[in-house]
């Protein structure tokens, strides 16, 4: 017997399925709640500049602020490619030989050179790693990232990514329902806060997107 | 042959082989309930790129995987 919803959409029934209309929403929620959080900041500064030139320091401390606080927006976007937890270097090696074997030549040399798998999906690209995906809708130069793992601390690092990868497979929408989304925003955002041995796999799976759209 | 697989914390463990329907067979069937019982899923790998969730051990399936429940971190 064959099921095709994720079984632990059981542990999330109050959240909507995902899907283009619902991320295209979230983009727009995630644009405004920037601007929501920086327009103050800079508003701010430029006021204390302009009632009390000698409030500039604290001016500036408000512009910092502006600029922080997205920034840390992505980076715990870019945080879910990130590795996380212990290594397990005794069983890491058979891990990995069973996570390369799940995967066709293509991603299975840009996995071993950067630690990500590009996989494609019906909602766009993904790149999976140890505690999530990062989604690249075609023709988009928006991604969405979400945050989402295996509990069981004790398995290596691929097979992290496995259990990850065939969730994926088997209900994309139902995985990226069961994750929790950390973040939107412009690629470039989330590129630079990534690890660089990871950089060519985020440019493959952006240049996989644009060229679909 | 077909093979029955739980990733684990070894990396991962073969819990059955058989071919076609017989003794091997019900082994791996009875290895696989057991598996689901302590909350494992079972996930039919097509061997290209999709896989489905399977509750029974399909026995022309290549490749079934058991892997643990994932959450929103």
């Amino acid at each position: 017997m064959a099921s095709a919803a994720l079984p632990e959409l059981a542990a999330v029934p109050w959240r909507a399925p995902i899907d283009l209309e619902r991320l295209r929403r979230w983009g727009r929620l995630w644009t405004l709640w920037t601007v929501g959080w920086t327009i103050p900041f800079i508003v701010a500064g430029v006021a204390l500049t302009l009632v009390e030139p000698m409030a500039i320091p604290v001016a500036v401390a408000s512009f910092a602020h502006a600029w922080v606080v997205p920034e840390l927006h992505a980076f715990r976007g870019a945080s879910v490619l990130r590795q996380k937890g212990e290594r397990h270097a005794e069983a890491e090696p058979v891990a990995h030989g069973f996570l390369a074997d799940l995967l066709d030549h293509e991603p299975r040399d840009l996995q071993r050179q950067t630690g990500l798998v590009l996989e494609r999906g019906r909602l766009g690209q993904w790149l999976v790693g140890e505690a999530g995906g990062i989604l690249f809708l075609p023709g988009s130069r928006r991604v969405h990232c979400f945050c989402v793992g295996v509990t069981d601390k004790e398995l290596p690092p691929s097979d992290r990514i496995a259990h990850l990868l065939l969730a994926l497979r088997s209900d994309e929408i139902g995985f990226a329902t069961v994750a929790n989304h950390a973040f939107s925003g412009a690629s470039w955002r989330v590129r630079r806060r990534l690890p660089k041995p990871m950089r060519p796999a985020f440019d493959q799976a952006l240049a996989a997107a644009r060229s679909a759209g | 042959m077909p093979r029955l697989v739980r990733m684990d914390a070894t990396g991962h463990s073969q819990l059955a082989e058989w071919a076609g329907s017989g003794v091997d067979y019900d082994r791996a069937v009875e290895a696989f309930r057991a598996e689901l019982e302590e909350g494992y899923i079972g996930v039919w790998d097509h061997r290209d790129g999709t896989a489905t969730q399977v509750r029974e051990l399909p026995p022309d399936a290549d490749l079934v995987i058991l892997r643990k429940p994932i959450a929103g971190g």
